[in-house]
This record gives C-alpha cells, sequence and structure tokens, in this order.
C-alpha cells in the first residue's frame, strides 16, 4: 500500500475544497475496486477522500427531474429499493449482480461508473434510462449525459479536482420497462463476458413501440448505446420478429476483443441473445405479450 | 506515516485505536486490537475470510480503510456469542460439522449471521447465492449449506 493521506468530509464544500488539493486525490466511496489497486500499486494517491459521509452523495429518492442516485450510495441499498425495483428494474437486476454481497454492501453505482470498467454490470441500465451524471467541481457543478461521459477503459470526462455527486434517472413513463442480463461461466461473483441492458416503452393499444434503449457491456473499449437496434424498434409495432431484427442490429454496435473470458465471435453471439432475452424480459414486465 | 485516532465499538464495546491511514480495517482489528477470528485470506475481496459487520452490514474488511470505520460499529466473529455461549449459527456450524481446517469459518459464520437476519429461512439456492462471497477449499460447502439450514430451523 502507497503511503497516504485520508480525509472523510461531511459537506459537499468541503469535498469540493478537499478533492481539488495538490498531488493525486483519489475519491474513495465503496472502496472495493479503489482500495484494491492501492495495495497492488495499480493505481497511487497522495490524499483518499472518503465521499460516504456527505448527505448529497448519499441521497436516494426522488424529485420532479427522477431519480437522484447520490454517486456513494451502495448496490445492495439500490437492490433492495421499493422505487428502483418498480420504475428501474433492470438497474435492480444489475445491483444484486456486482460481486458478493458483501461488495454490494460496500460497492457504489457511482463507483462503477467512474471506475469506468467496460464489464461494469450497473452502468448499461443507468445508461438505458438516459442517466444525468452530476459533476461537483472547484468551478460550480456540471451536468453530463453518462452515454458522453466514459472516454476509455477506465477513462472518464472527469477533469483534476472534479467528482460524480449524484446521477439522476429520468422517471419512466407508464407501460415502460427495463431488464439486464449478463453470461458469465458460473452462476455468481464473475465479470460479465457479455452483459445487455434494455428499455422499453409500448403503447398497450397498439403496441408500437413508443421508445427503445439498449445498452451493452463488454463488448467495447467503454459501456456503448446499441443505437442502431433502437432505430429498428422504434416506432414498429412490437413483435417476435422485430425483436429478432433488433437483435441481430445489437451486434453492429458490439466491437469486442477477444481474452481470457472470451472470443470476439462469442461476445457477439452472446449480445445478440443477450438482447432478445432482455426485451422479452421488458415485455413481460410491461404486460405485454406477443 | 499520517495517523491518526479513531473509535470503533467492536463487539459492543467503545475502542479508540491509533491507526494508519493506510491500515485496513482487518490490520485493525488482528494487529490492532489482537481480535484474530478475522482471518486475511486473498486480500482482494473474493474469498469473504475476513468479513465482518460494519454498521449491522457484511463487508469485506480487507477492502475497508480503518479510518472509514472511525464511529461505526464493527461485530468480528468474536462478537457473535451470547454471553459466552455458541449462537445458533456457530452451534449448527459444530452439529453439522459445517467446517473442516476452519480457516474459512468466521468468514462464514458471519455471513450466515447476516443472511438468517434478512432471510429467515432460506431456500438452498438463497443460501449458495448469499455465501457466494465466501470460500471455502475443504468442504465442497455440502455440509456448510447443511449447517445454515440447521440454524434457520433453530433460530
Amino acid at each position: 500500500m502507497p503511503t497516504f493521506d485520508f480525509a472523510a468530509p461531511t459537506t459537499l464544500a468541503e469535498a469540493v475544497t478537499l478533492m481539488a488539493s495538490a498531488g493525486t486525490v483519489r475519491a474513495l466511496a465503496g472502496g472495493t475496486d479503489l482500495i484494491d489497486q492501492l495495495k497492488t500499486n495499480r493505481r497511487n494517491a497522495d490524499l483518499v477522500v472518503d465521499l460516504k459521509r456527505v448527505p448529497e452523495l448519499q441521497r436516494l429518492g426522488s424529485d420532479a427531474d427522477g431519480l437522484h442516485i447520490g454517486a456513494a450510495r451502495c448496490c445492495s441499498d439500490l437492490h433492495h429499493d421499493p422505487t428502483v425495483n418498480r420504475l428501474y428494474a433492470g438497474l435492480a437486476d444489475s445491483t444484486g449482480l456486482v460481486g458478493s454481497v458483501q461488495i454490494q454492501n460496500r460497492a457504489a453505482v457511482g463507483g462503477n461508473v467512474c471506475n469506468a470498467a467496460p464489464s461494469g454490470d450497473t452502468t448499461p441500465n443507468l445508461l438505458v434510462h438516459d442517466a444525468i451524471a452530476v459533476i461537483a467541481g472547484p468551478s460550480g457543478a456540471r451536468r453530463v449525459e453518462l452515454t458522453d461521459f466514459f472516454v476509455g477503459p477506465g477513462q472518464t470526462v472527469l477533469q483534476k479536482g472534479e467528482f460524480l455527486q449524484e446521477l439522476i434517472l429520468p422517471a419512466p413513463p407508464d407501460d415502460s420497462a427495463s431488464a439486464y442480463l449478463r453470461f458469465i461461466p458460473r452462476n455468481e461473483m464473475d465479470i460479465a463476458v457479455a452483459g445487455v441492458a434494455s428499455f422499453l416503452h409500448i403503447d398497450p393499444a397498439t403496441k408500437t413501440v413508443k421508445k427503445a434503449r439498449i445498452a451493452l457491456a463488454s463488448v467495447a473499449p467503454t459501456p456503448v448505446r446499441a443505437r442502431a437496434a433502437e432505430a429498428v424498434l422504434e416506432g414498429k409495432v412490437i413483435s417476435a420478429s422485430l425483436i429478432d431484427a433488433a437483435s441481430v442490429a445489437a451486434v453492429e454496435s458490439a466491437t469486442p476483443i477477444t481474452d481470457v473470458r472470451g472470443s470476439a465471435e462469442y461476445r457477439k453471439e452472446l449480445v445478440r441473445v443477450l438482447t432478445r432475452r432482455t426485451l422479452n424480459i421488458c415485455l413481460d414486465r410491461i404486460g405485454v405479450s406477443l | 506515516m499520517p495517523t491518526r485516532h479513531i473509535n470503533v465499538n467492536v463487539n459492543g464495546t467503545p475502542r479508540e485505536i491509533l491507526v494508519d491511514s493506510t491500515w485496513t480495517l482487518l490490520e485493525t482489528l488482528r494487529d490492532g486490537l489482537g481480535l484474530t477470528g478475522t482471518k486475511e485470506g486473498c486480500s482482494n475481496g473474493n474469498c469473504g475470510a475476513c468479513t465482518v459487520l460494519l454498521d449491522g452490514k457484511t463487508a469485506c474488511s480487507c477492502l475497508v480503510l480503518a479510518p472509514e470505520a472511525d464511529g461505526r460499529e464493527v461485530t468480528t466473529v468474536e462478537g457473535l456469542d451470547t454471553g459466552g455461549r455458541l449462537s445458533s449459527v456457530q452451534d449448527a456450524f459444530v452439529k453439522e460439522g459445517g467446517l473442516q481446517c476452519g480457516f474459512c469459518t468466521p468468514g462464514f459464520l458471519v455471513s450466515t449471521t447476516f443472511l438468517l437476519s434478512n432471510i429467515p429461512d432460506p431456500t438452498e439456492d438463497e443460501i449458495r447465492l448469499n455465501l457466494a462471497g465466501n470460500l471455502c477449499r475443504c468442504t465442497g460447502y455440502d455440509k456448510i449449506v447443511k449447517a445454515v439450514q440447521r440454524a434457520a430451523a433453530t433460530k
């Protein structure tokens, strides 16, 4: 472990000041990535700032803008939250898949986002719900659409001194639902070979897709939207063949590598299958039958 | 080395401890307080041997910095007994032989205690899923699952 100092601010203003300190400053939420990275010298730090005692970063509640998720809120709080389960079901699915129970009790969704691993399970679910990232920093707060937050593996738009304050997920309309599936070769405690989050908003009278969102994990340098697949769905009457066509189109957005967890070809096939399955789960959750 | 005093309620007793900023909670418990029931296995959050309750929820103490625990409550395996008697979970692991070498057992006892406080009568699938963060290289898990089922039945 490198030598570093530690601070635990209790106000947002204090956190902004500390995060803008000289040297290498690391934001600490759940620590399940950061502390391991520090131990193994994959990241260094002069100062670690524990953001869990800042009330804004523990926020979990809805207002006119939608659901506010403080960046330090742990996965298990979201996994068990009634609103998340009712309105953002894909996020509830994914927060129960990150590591073990011990990890979910600590790991934050905001940390999953800022760690910017292409394989992060929660991120695609935030993307399909059109999440906004609220970034705090020395020159004030700014908002970025989460689709524009990721630059590369482990790389985000956060500048020196900036940190993620919260995520805002607009309230989804009636007759909509989301779902997440990932593939791993065992039942739990693994990193996604590929993951797919889907969101559908259906007109129940005509069964027309009013809005579709699909996002992919572990098949590109960053979490990505499958925009071609969304375009296949939107404005059309939902059917099994339309879902098949969208699932094929989703593969166009996947640019996976071959590595120890799976080949590029295998990952593309997983994207096709998981897209179909998650779209069908969305329909089940909305209560629309084909 | 930046050092600081932290106040932690450990197994019901308030403790003031001088720690280095870079110590983990695991190091603090074992080396600072001599509570060696909590074990270090992988040291990266995979094996669960270091599982403790932090403010009532399971956490890998190897992935908690000591100063994070300031003002919080920690329960280790040494704090699970009730007035010197084995808890129902501990007793069930003894009766079912849910251990062999014993190194992973403290973590399993803490995780099982947390599981049964949330799901008093878990299915076998729920037991295996909720204990997936605790690795045992001896038993093959069957006797551990039986111990959890016994604990649930006798709670």
